[in-house]
Formats: C-alpha cells, structure tokens, sequence
C-alpha cells in the first residue's frame, strides 16, 4: 500500500482512512506493506509493517518554507541546487526512487496506491514488477480546488495514474462521476467503497466535559442552538454561502450561535464577512482544534453543518452523528449518498440552508428526531464491509491481471 | 348467488409547497408551487388523471353500458373534488353519469382526507357535513355508508356512525381481529343495534392492488381464469367479496403496460358470465344478509403497512407535534371567520402530510419513501411547520 500519511502523522482524514483501511484488510487476511514518505514512529500499529521511504521527518512530508528547504534537501538528495526549496514534488521523487529500487524485497501482489500523490510510484510499480495498481481516490484535485481547475500538475499526475491503474476505487458516487466526467474513465472501471467512522474514535472513552467551552454551556441553557462545521476554511468547504446562510438564519431567529472549528487561508476573509454581514456576535471562531477539544464541540453542538461545494465523503460529518448532533449536509457530499436521517441542501442555496437551521432550532421534535435516527444510522457502514469489497477487487484484478 | 363488491378510493391531497421561513408574514401562498416544482398540484392531478382517472373511470362506465349487472362503490375525497373541478371537470361528468344510472354509490368521509376523529370530533363531524354536502351539490345523492380516513376504525367510530344514521361502515378485515372467521360476511360493530359492517378481503384486493405486476411474486403473471379461480374458491367461506382498494391502483400504481386494465375489463365481463355471480354497491352489500357475528376492534385498526395501526401516519414525535399544534389552533382559527384562512387550516389536516413525514422505513427507501413529495420526512415537516407558523400570524393579524 502506497500512501502519504498515517495516524499520529496525519492532518487530515486522508491517514485515518487509510489506517482503518488497512486494519480491516489485515483481518481479512491480507499481508500488507504501508509504504509512507517519512521517518517514524507509529506505536498503535502492529498488524502491519510501516516502510519509510526517506529519512525527512513527517512534518516535511508536503514540502518546507524556505527557511529549512536547504538544510533537508541535503538530507534527501545530497547533490541538489541549493538555491531551491524542497517542494512536495522533490519529496515524491524520492518516494519513487525507493519504491524503484526496494519494492521488490516485498514481491507484492497487487499495488493499492491512495490519492495522487503516490500515483506516480503506483504506476512506476506497475510498469517494473507488472504488478496489478489499484488506484483509490479519496478527493480530485477538482474538489480540492471548489470544482476550479487546480493544479494542472495534478491534474496531469490525476490522469495519468486513473489511465494507467487496474482498477479504480472512489469514495462515493459523485467521486466516481468526476472521475468519469473530468477524466473521462469507463464507469466500469470504478467501485464505489465508502468510508467508515475511525474505529478508536468510537472505542475511546470520552466523556464530554461541558466546562471546556463554559460560554457555550450557558448560552444553551439560555435557550440558544448551537450550530457548528469542522474543517480547514478552504474554498472546497463552501464557508462564504454558510456564513451568508447564517446571516439570513439570525435574521429570523436571533438565539444561533455558530461555530467555525479550523482553520485555513480563508479564515480572515470569514472574520471580516461575519462582521459585514453584522453577525460577528454569532460566530466563533476557534482555531485549529482536534482530540477531546473538537469532541467536545460536536458533544456541544446541536447541529453540524457540511457546507462543502464538493466533498468526496466527508468523515466529520460521522463524526458529529456519533456525538449525537443533527446533521444538515450539502447534496454535493459523499456521505449524503448514505445518510439518509439528515436534512440536505445544493451547496449555493444559502436560503434552504438557512431555513433548515431555524427549523431544527425552532422545532424540538425535528431536531430530536434527526439527533435519535442518525445515531442508529450511521453505524450500518463498517470498515469489515469496506475491506470485503476490496478484497473482492484485489483478487478480481488479480485475475484480470494481463488487462 | 355470489356478489364482489368493488369499491375504489379516489383521492388527492392539497400539496404544501417548499414553504420557507422567508415567506412567512409575507407570501401566504402555501399550495400553489410553480407547475413544473415538485409539490405542483396541478401537474401531479393531470399526469394521474391521464393515467388513471379518464382510462379507468371510461372502463368502468363503458362496462355499465353493456352489463347492467355491473356496479362499483366510489369514496371521492373534497380535496379531488375541488382539483377536479379546476382541472379536470369532466372526470366529475363521468361519474355523475354512473351515478344517475344507479350503478354507481358514493361513500361518505372526511371533506379533507383528514384523521380530525382522533384529534377534535367536532372538526371531524363539520368535516364529514362538509362532504356529504358536496357530493349531495355534485351527484345530487346523500352517502348511507361511511369509511373513515386511512381506514381508520374503531368500536367507537361504528357507533358514531350508527348515531348519524348510516347503514354501514367499511373497514379491514384483517385477520389479527377476524380469527377464524371470514371477512366475506356482513357484521355488526360491538355495541351497535343496525350499522353493517363491511371488511376488506385483503388477499384479493392486495392481489391487485399491490402484486398484480410484481414479477418475483410465484402467482405471476396473474391472468384472469386463475383471478377468478381465487374468488370460487374463496367464496366457500362466504358469498361476499369486498374488493376495497385505491382507485388510482389502476394506471398510476400498476402501469397501462402491466395490463392492469385489460385484466380488469376481461375480469367484469367473465365474473357476469356466470348466472349466480354478481356486482353489489356497499349499500346493498349491507343489505344482502343479516349479521352473521359481531365483531370487536377497541384498538384503531387501519389498512397500511403490515401493523395495521396508525403509526405510518401518527407515531414518530415531528407527526405528532406536527397535528397537536395544528388542532391546538382550531378555535382561533374558527373564530376569524376569515373562509379562506380556514379553508387554508383545514388543507393542513389531510392525513398525506404527517404520511410524509414517517420515519419508519425511510432508511430502506421504501413504499413511504416512493409515495413522498418531499426530499426527506425531515424537510416535509420543516415546511409543514412554517406554514402554520405563517396560519398563526394571519391569525393574529386578523382586523376581527
């Protein structure tokens, strides 16, 4: 398995996924060989063997600012320019290198690569040990960049691994239509596997301690709902239409307190529209929050909103149902394909949003209902389930290898 | 002598729009959605009418012309009638016609396909006024026999019903009441001296009505000889067989192309074929033996879902909060005397609405979820809410 980043290493959701991924599949019985562009230490593994494929530390992993550049561009590739700073794509040649020279050591069977990143070693895999390379897509550079263009780079890295994979594996069904559409790949080349909810999330005992954010306790007793999103404040999460949904939500129903939990290069664009739109007092701001801080603002909220304008699956929003929030989801999400106990909107239909949020605010038994029926819903994917399915397409390509 | 009797359920309900909380105290329109929106009236009547209504009720009234014999029973809820008027005033031409030829009985119900019985009886007895005034308006007949809403019935309705002078009253005849015994004979409701009580055979009629086109069941393709097989034999355990379904069954449920309507055009003429069997109206179904039994139902018994109760329509808490707040506003609401605010008010209480606002199967995506206007059971009611919330401006903003 070729990917970028694993738990405790990771930033986002992309590490997480594919560290339950792989869990799953090792029960199922598969050998696997984690093969990640860093050097550490990952002391909750022991099911499979983590490979480093550089000697940089994890924090380097998508490239440096200019003050450490020369001094790590030394570590990995001794005669490089030193005028240059190490860029994500410096790191990823090494990542090939090694994959060029060791891979062989593992003899795998099939070569499962996640997300563009590590494509080019995938399809480097292929060409070398004809080995079969499956290609999971956990977000497109379209989404990414809030359905722009992006990156052509990426774009053309994109493309290249989709050609070239055996088998494809897309996170939801609008992931498998841009993949169909942007890169114009036969739908039958693609599978569908959604994620599922972090194992240790919900085997941790948490206990929500509700003096962690005291202000928001109080505003509750005092009548008030408590909407919150998660995530980096990026143009793919659609933050602009939320904070103009809350504007319009606070005109009809002033008690709404939102929380923006994240952060991100759009974070003082939010600040000053919140302030524009007159509802700096309903809008918090908190930062980069994760662990007991972040499960106590979904165990706080009311209700979670996903706004985003494209979003392969959308973990978070599993995340808050465990804690019992009512989930509002953009129909341009991946997890509104298999919630079905939630309220949804068109990412650009700032009015139906707010609408929904002063409904569930107003209407106790709207806003229990949702809260009770996504508890007993979102459990019903299971990461067993998403290793099954792969396994069926790993021995499926096994099979179909010469194709 | 064996008898069907085929009573059809011809019904629209008012559709709210996607009523948002920026229209309330400002635009009070709450049924008129553009014609292409999803909740379009309009739209939805004239594609069902193409469908259903003119093919099957031209069926039916062709069939009378040829075979005297033949005859159905019709429940017309007020709220088909008035989008009938406005949109397809013929289709009321047609049935008048059955009924002026004696072929054709109405039913009596609530005016607004309401469950007002379990919530307000005095809405619930202006509702049924309402309607047996308007199919006395319409077809110039007075209904003798009552069904309520959903099927909905229990030992205290029949004897509502006896108390306003009808001679029967239609409910399911569902086994978990019956027991052994078969739902082909006419009853009496515990505690009632003279009401008949007519139960559903729901075998036959979900044979139709449910399974007819459905190609994993084992008796596909249902043809008629093997139908009428069915009914001989089942006519061993009585000699009346009540076939109570949806009118729209006929080309809305079961398409034109399932043959639904050759089946039941062969099924009229070969059931007459035969010198003992016949058609009756719900009236003369009363009327053709005495009680056999009586029979108790203290529980409310319904015919949806395989529970046969209420909770399709009246379980989960947005229904319930939904309907309590929507009666909780009636004396007001009467008290304006504002006809189009109350006429607004009593659109709310059709039995669709909170319908499309359960929960119990919308995980599975099934019937509940086929049937619905709205996205989800959740944005139903959010829309549902904010209209009442916009009755209950009006209602203080009324100049009275």
């Amino acid at each position: 398995m070729l990917g970028w980043e694993l738990p405790p290493h990771n930033s986002g959701g992309l590490g997480v996924a594919c560290l339950n991924m792989a869990r799953a599949l090792s029960r199922e019985g598969a050998d696997i060989k984690f093969i990640v562009p860093y050097t550490a230490e990952h002391p909750d593994i022991d099911f499979m063997q983590v490979i480093p494929a550089t000697n940089l530390d994890p924090i380097y992993r998508y490239g440096g600012g200019s003050y450490e550049s020369m001094r790590l561009l030394e570590k990995i590739i001794p005669t490089a320019d030193k005028e240059q700073t190490l860029s994500i794509r410096d790191v990823q040649k090494t990542y090939c290198d090694f994959i060029e020279t060791h891979l062989m050591k593992f003899k795998p069977e099939v070569i499962h690569a996640h997300d563009w990143l590590t494509y080019e070693a995938g399809i480097l895999a292929k060409q070398k040990y004809n080995a079969p390379l499956i290609a999971h897509v956990h977000a497109t550079e379209y989404d990414r960049a809030g359905m722009h263009t992006g990156n052509p780079l990426i774009h053309e890295i994109e493309y290249e691994g989709l050609m070239m994979a055996n088998q494809i594996i897309a996170v939801s069904e609008s992931t498998k239509r841009i993949i169909h559409e942007k890169y114009h790949i036969p739908l039958n080349k693609i599978k569908v596997v959604y994620n599922s909810l972090d194992e240790n999330y919900e085997k941790s005992n948490y206990t929500f301690n509700d003096s962690t954010y005291g202000y928001l306790t109080k505003l509750k007793s005092e009548g008030w709902t408590i909407i919150s999103t998660v995530g980096r404040f990026t143009v793919q999460k659609g933050l602009h239409n939320f904070m103009h949904a809350a504007a319009l939500a606070v005109s009809k129903e002033p008690k709404l307190m939102f929380v923006f939990a994240g952060d991100g290069e759009e974070r003082n664009e939010l600040i000053s529209l919140a302030a524009d739109l007159g509802i700096a007092k309903n809008v918090i701001f908190t930062g980069f929050i994760r662990g007991k801080r972040l499960r106590d603002i979904y165990s706080i909220s009311d209700i979670f909103v996903m706004s985003s304008i494209s979003e392969p699956f959308g973990l978070t929003a599993l995340e808050a149902a465990h804690h019992g929030d009512a989930l509002i989801l953009t129909k341009q999400s991946g997890v509104s394909e298999v919630i079905w106990s939630a309220m949804t909107y068109d990412f650009w239909d700032q009015e139906k949003l707010a609408n929904e949020i002063v409904a569930i605010a107003k209407n106790d038994a709207l806003r229990d209902s949702l809260q009770q029926n996504v508890k007993n819903e979102y459990r019903k994917i299971s990461w067993k389930q998403v290793a099954k399915k792969c396994m069926k397409i790993y021995n499926n390509t096994i099979k179909h290898k010469r194709y | 002598m064996r008898a069907i009797c085929l009573y059809l359920h011809i019904h629209q309900p008012l559709r709210y729009r996607e009523y948002s909380i920026f229209d309330v105290g400002v635009d009070s329109n709450y049924f008129h959605d553009q014609y292409n929106g999803r909740q379009s009236n309009e739209r939805i009547f004239r594609k069902v009418a193409d469908k259903s209504y003119y093919p099957m009720l031209n069926l039916l009234l062709d069939n009378m012309k040829i075979r005297p014999g033949f005859k159905v029973s019709f429940s017309i809820t007020g709220t088909w009638l008035e989008q009938a008027e406005k949109w397809g005033p013929e289709l009321i031409d047609i049935i008048r016609e059955m009924v002026s030829r004696g072929q054709a009985e109405i039913v009596d119900e609530t005016y607004y396909h309401s469950l007002a019985y379990f919530y307000n009886l005095d809405e619930f007895t202006a509702q049924v006024k309402m309607h047996s005034e308007k199919i006395q308006q319409l077809f110039g007949v007075t209904p003798k026999v009552f069904r309520n809403t959903e099927f909905a019935y229990n030992d205290s309705l029949a004897k509502w019903a006896e108390d306003h002078g009808y001679e029967g009253i239609l409910a399911e005849g569902w086994d978990k009441v019956l027991g052994w015994r078969s739902s082909n004979h006419v009853y009496r409701p515990t505690g009632c001296q003279n009401i008949k009580l007519l139960l559903k055979n729901y075998r036959l009629s979900d044979d139709i009505a449910f399974r007819f086109s459905n190609r994993s069941w084992g008796e596909w393709p249902l043809t008629v000889p093997k139908y009428q097989n069915w009914l001989d034999m089942d006519s061993l355990r009585g000699n009346l067989i009540n076939l109570f379904m949806d009118f729209e069954t006929f080309g809305e449920h079961q398409w034109k192309d399932t043959g639904i309507f050759d089946f039941m055009n062969t099924l009229i003429s070969s059931w007459l074929s035969v010198y003992e069997n016949k058609f009756v109206t719900v009236s003369e179904a009363c009327n053709l033996e005495p009680p056999v039994d009586e029979i108790s139902m203290p529980e409310t018994v319904t015919w949806a879902d395989t529970e046969r109760d209420l909770s399709a329509w009246l379980s989960n808490s947005m229904q319930n909060s939904a309907m309590q707040n929507l009666y909780d506003m009636r004396d007001q609401v009467l008290a304006t005397n504002d006809l189009g605010l109350i006429s607004d008010w009593r659109n709310m209480t059709t039995s669709d609405h909170p319908y499309s606002m359960c929960t119990k199967y919308w995980n599975d995506g099934d019937v509940h979820a086929y049937f619905s206007a709205y996205a989800s059971p959740y944005e139903s009611f959010m829309y549902y809410m904010n209209v009442l919330r916009d009755i209950e401006y009006r209602i203080k903003n009324n100049p009275l």
